[in-house]
């Protein structure tokens, strides 16, 4: 167990290393000089100079490297040029929507699509099996935001029930918060079920046609019971799998999303930061995002070794 | 004496053929991309309207009889622009999808003809790429390297890479241990030829099913990053575009925003239908999947 | 009255007959063989019993046991019915537990379902179970999982299961053929104690006539679905009424006709030396990490291995699963590389060459598999699966050449020239091991390595194959290395024998000789685990 969570732990901080190194690199080579980029083509002189000063444009490259990462570890992450604020602010700020937005959407997709899934698997074949995995079909086609859109039709402007978009803070109470965030997780969760409820019908029924299943039915044990107790653990395993997956499908979703309900989250600050060309807020959002999928697949490795005992042995 | 399993039997394109047309995944999901397909390719030579033709006085009009699915805020013919767009879409999903394969599939399959680091190397690389949110990347490249369709090809081509690369090891992992590999090598036939001979033919099947399911999830990227303004740039139009404009006029005009939605919807669906309908009559082992 | 008794029983699956006019009875206590070939429906019919049939299987008859009426049983009934009064014991012990429970939740979780008895009772009751299958808990905790027992403590762990509540009737679906023969008698062995214990009816089935001769009271042997004869084992087997029964029984007893080694030989005065030479060939694997930092300690399975080889010579490699034989045979097929030793070839050293210089060496050097389905890929026809060596050649055929090559290939081994343009499925399992073996002599080799090559077939399959591989013995003079865990396959076919046990060789001579009188203690115990119906039947008349 120990060696299998070691070996793990090593293969996610390597991971982490070689994206900080490619995030690093990406920016390393956009054409021309950065801080001339950031600061645009009416820019005097001066200016770049003293940003070039600032961002430590002049030293070399590994030493430029090692002063971001040992930054980025010990919670310094710049200081953004468009908002003239420490990166570090700006991040707390915003992940106090993204992340109860990603948790409350990672929940949906959880409780809609294990459910579901069990359902199906244990009619398979029959009418609610069909029309529940029909549903799901159509449901892996439709893209994010338009279903967003489409809620946002229904929901904000003809029945008035949610707000069409911003987030009015969670000072403003919590109820008032959540409900901001409920049309954005329901068109984030609404694919990812979608597509988890399909995953975990198939590993069900995969795992009902296996020997083992076989043996516990010759026992006497009655259907529930082998599908519960028997089928279930197994089946975690793939579904585990798609669920780590998800989760950076999930982060990407909240880039389009928060744009699409004026959400002050991480995504929304990353797609502006790049659009504005605020290199200094990109490369850490975008490393704290990617840290947060190693981290989570991470997590889904232990898992592993909880559900199935082959990997605790080894 | 021990009971094999038998493995699949290899069909002949007639028995394909028949099995394929009597899938009903098959057959819904291969008559609406061929629809699909058929209003991008009759797009180069007509529309029902011009879309570089901007009649602003007709704009926003509801669906009719004259405009199917109505006009948008420059007179547009909505039809007339999800025909055209169509062509992008599919386009840049299918070249992005067709460059990460042929990439991808040598990867992978070279990982697992010699093991040992190179395939350690490759495993790494896939855990890099797949830590990177898609869409992220994608946007993070497309702004770097500006917008418009070649960007959005590479981004989305980039990050199918290791989709077709770890599909492909999986598979060959697979099949080297069979005997018939291992007669092959008997027979003095080197890594190389192998894989050209016996592995390629016989992940063919994953291969194509994946690539179907790439291609579909291909589309809903475009569709994204034209929405957030990094795709094909005006005034061409596309689908992810159409759902931006839509987006301010909700109110007054939702059908700017219902058609294109249904355009993607209805191309994701026919092109997944078609992948499910294609494992199904390929590799009957998968059949019970869904 | 019978325990159970099936009555004219009719069983088809989407519309294929599977089972037609079936009757089989078997009282309290008593042990029925249930013996078929591959098809035969024996196994469909242990099915059909428990109900545990495939969704579209449609039945008629009877079944009646123990007062029910199976086939019209609901399952509420069938839930009381499973795992307690009948128990289950299935063919692949590596699939049969759940890998994520351990191998007492699983003992316990039956005896819970029908007793009601609360935790700790039923996990003594498993513990006392496992136990008498000869696990103690000393050695085999109930915390074990299944991947951490071998596939002969698995199956001890499936028979506790079907055994924890003193079923009347326990069916064993081919319990012991994904074992070994050691492996085999000490399952058999058990399960005879276990039901003289406890005096529950068994059904054993099986396709070895000698496994069920030695310990059934009474034999029923099917064919395509239906009962062909049906009595008292000695009595049945010692007459052979039908005529079916009496080619099963030759068919397992068979030894083809072989002329002597010399005759054989294609070099009469054989001067060139010996054609196989292996010198303390040592293969090892690399291990499993324990501790992170602890250095991995290799697996060796070949070890300090010494043999040699004639043309024309048949040799058998015996030993039991595991012992190393299959990777011996790896490295003298330059498949796999050699740790430390040396294997010479018609005089040239194997290790060293690559590529093309191994060419030569593979030309006069093919082999055959086990598995008649996994040999073939799926997507190829016959003729280009049988031309695939052809590749060695130095001078590659033309397409008609090769066509004609295949096809005189395919008449040595019985099979005809409109085979050619086939897909491996379109044959049978003993068709399929005809191709194999045209495939390893199209290009005229001096050895063929044959790795169990019948060991997947029916057994009057296996006689027939075995007769073709005595005949190209004689006929082309080919040397066979034949690996094997059947003591029966190597009488049938070779000339000497080697036996390995745990890497090493620790016996060899003359193939009657060692298997009249062993000299190794493994020998000894392979053969005295060897299923043999003459000596089967000697035993109870």
């Amino acid at each position: 167990m120990a060696a299998y969570l070691l070996k793990r732990l090593g293969i996610g901080a390597l991971t982490l290393i070689c994206a900080s190194v490619v995030v690093f690199a990406v920016l390393e080579i956009i054409p021309g000089d950065p801080a001339r980029l950031m600061l645009g083509m009416n820019a005097t002189e001066d200016a770049v100079q003293a940003l070039r000063q600032q961002m430590g444009l002049d030293n070399p490259l590994p030493t430029r490297y090692f002063a971001w990462m040992t930054g980025f570890v010990t919670g310094d992450f710049g200081h953004s040029y468009t908002y003239s604020v420490p990166v570090t602010e700006l991040v707390a700020e915003r992940i106090v929507v993204s992340l109860p937005l990603a948790i409350f959407a990672l929940l949906l997709t959880v409780l809609i699509a294990i459910p579901v899934g069990i359902f199906a698997a244990s009619r398979q074949g029959r009418f609610s099996d069909t029309a529940v995995m029909t549903t799901a079909q159509i449901g892996v086609a439709v893209p994010n935001f338009w279903f967003a859109l489409i809620l946002v039709y229904i929901f904000a402007v003809w029945l008035r029930l949610f707000p069409a978009g911003g987030f009015p803070g969670w000072s403003a109470g919590l109820w008032p918060g959540l409900k901001a965030l409920i049309l954005p997780a329901i068109s984030l969760a609404a694919l990812q079920a979608a597509v988890l409820a399909r995953v975990a019908r198939s590993a069900l029924i995969e795992e009902l046609n296996e020997d083992y299943i076989r043996t516990a039915r010759a026992k006497g044990l009655p259907q529930r019971h082998v599908l519960w107790r028997h089928a279930m653990r197994n089946a975690m395993i793939p579904v585990l799998t798609i669920m780590g997956l998800q989760f950076a499908y999930l982060l990407a979703g909240t880039i389009i999303i928060e744009n699409v309900f004026y959400l002050p989250g991480l995504g929304r600050l990353v797609f502006q930061a790049i659009t504005q060309r605020d290199l200094i807020v990109v490369e850490s959002v975008v490393l704290l995002l990617v840290a947060s999928v190693i981290a989570v697949n991470m997590l889904v490795d232990v898992t592993y070794a909880l559900v199935d005992p082959r990997l605790r042995h080894r | 004496m021990h009971e094999f399993p038998r493995p699949r039997q290899a069909d002949t394109f007639a028995t394909l053929f028949g099995k394929a047309f009597r899938n009903r995944s098959f057959l819904i999901g291969f008559a609406v991309t061929a629809i699909i397909l058929a209003m991008a390719v009759v797009s180069f030579f007509w529309t029902p309207y011009d879309v570089t033709d901007l009649p602003v006085t007709n704009r926003l009009k509801p669906p009719s009889l004259t405009h199917w699915m109505g006009t948008d805020h420059f007179g547009r013919d909505i039809f007339s622009m999800i025909m055209v767009g169509s062509r992008n879409s599919i386009a840049v999903a299918f070249i992005a999808i067709t460059i990460a394969a042929g990439i991808g599939v040598p990867l992978g399959c070279w990982a697992a003809a010699r093991r040992g680091w190179i395939d350690e190397a490759l495993m790494r690389f896939n855990d890099v790429v797949f830590a990177f949110p898609a869409l992220l990347s994608a946007v993070m490249i497309t702004a770097i390297f500006g917008p418009g369709a070649i960007n959005a090809i590479i981004a989305i081509g980039l990050f199918n890479i290791p989709v077709f690369a770890r599909v492909a090891r999986a598979g060959a992992l697979a099949i080297w241990p069979r005997e018939y590999i291992l007669a092959a090598r008997s027979a003095g036939k080197n890594a190389f030829r192998i894989t050209i001979e016996h592995i390629l033919p016989n992940i063919g099947n994953i291969l194509v099913v994946q690539g179907t399911i790439q291609f579909a999830l291909g589309i809903i990227a475009e569709a994204g990053l034209s929405y957030v303004g990094l795709g094909e740039q005006p005034p061409m139009p596309s689908w992810g575009r159409m759902l931006f404009d839509a987006q301010t006029r909700m109110i007054v005009a939702p059908h700017l925003a219902i058609f294109p939605g249904l355009a993607i919807v209805a191309t994701v669906l026919g092109l997944n239908l078609l992948g499910d309908g294609l494992r199904d009559v390929l590799d009957p082992k998968l059949r019970r999947e869904r | 009255m019978s325990l159970l008794d099936i009555k004219n029983l009719d069983l088809s699956i989407g519309g294929a007959e599977i089972l037609r006019g079936v009757d089989l009875a078997l009282n309290p206590g008593e042990v029925m063989g249930l013996v078929g070939e591959s098809g035969s429906g024996k196994s469909m019919t242990a099915l059909a019993l428990m109900q545990l049939l495939p969704h579209a299987a449609s039945t008629a008859g009877r079944i009646q046991f123990a007062g029910i009426d199976i086939l019209t049983a609901g399952e509420e009934t069938m839930y009381a019915v499973r795992g307690n009064d009948i128990g289950m014991v299935f063919q692949e012990p590596m699939t049969a537990l759940n890998p994520v429970k351990t191998i007492g939740e699983q003992v316990a979780e039956g005896i819970r379902w029908h007793t009601s008895a609360n935790r700790a009772d039923a996990e003594a009751k498993a513990r006392r179970m496992l136990a008498r299958v000869g696990l103690p808990e000393e050695k085999f905790p109930l915390s074990r999982y299944p991947h951490e027992l071998s596939g002969g403590q698995r199956q001890r762990v499936v028979i506790a299961i079907a055994c924890a509540l003193n079923p009347k009737l326990l069916v064993a679906d081919e319990p012991t053929t994904a074992l070994d023969v050691v492996l085999q008698a000490q399952i058999l062995d058990l399960l005879k104690d276990l039901v003289d214990e406890d005096g529950m009816g068994l059904l054993l089935i099986s396709h070895d006539l000698a496994v069920v001769a030695d310990i059934a009271d009474r034999i029923t042997v099917m064919r395509n679905g239906k009962v062909v004869e049906t009595g008292e084992t000695a009595k049945t087997l010692l007459e052979q009424k039908h005529p079916y029964t009496r080619q099963l029984a030759e068919a397992s007893t068979h030894v083809p006709a072989r002329k002597a080694v010399a005759a054989r030989a294609r070099h009469q005065d054989s001067q060139s030396g010996p054609l196989l030479v292996v010198d303390q060939a040592v293969r090892d694997y690399p291990g499993r990490r324990h501790f992170l930092f602890e250095k991995p300690q290799p697996f060796r399975a070949v070890d300090h291995v010494s043999f040699s080889m004639n043309e024309a010579q048949s040799l058998a490699l015996v030993g039991r699963s595991g012992c190393g034989k299959s990777s011996l045979a790896r490295m003298v097929l330059a498949l796999d590389p050699i740790t430390a030793g040396s294997i010479r070839f018609d005089g040239t050293e194997l290790a060293g060459h690559a590529g093309k210089e191994l060419r030569a060496i593979r030309r006069n050097m093919q082999v055959v598999f086990q598995d008649p389905y996994g040999s073939f890929d799926p997507r190829h026809k016959v003729e280009r699966l049988v031309t695939e060596p052809l590749h060695l050649l130095d001078h590659q055929p033309s397409r008609q050449e090769r066509r004609d090559m295949a096809i005189a290939a395919l008449g040595e081994v019985g099979l005809v020239p409109s085979d050619l343009d086939k897909y491996p499925h379109e044959f049978s399992g003993g068709q399929r091991q005809r191709i194999s073996i045209a495939r390893a002599i199209i290009t005229r080799p001096k050895l063929v390595v044959c790795d169990e090559p019948v060991s997947a077939l029916d057994v009057s399959i296996r006689a027939q194959v075995l007769d073709l591989f005595a005949d190209l013995n004689d006929r082309l003079g080919v040397a066979y290395l034949f690996i094997t865990h059947d003591l029966n396959v190597a009488r049938a076919i070779t000339d000497d024998v080697l036996v390995m046990h745990e890497g090493q060789i620790v016996e060899r001579g003359k193939t009657g000789d060692v298997l009249a009188n062993p000299q190794s203690d493994a020998g000894r115990k392979l053969i005295a685990a060897m299923p043999d119906l003459d000596r089967a039947l000697a035993r109870r008349s």
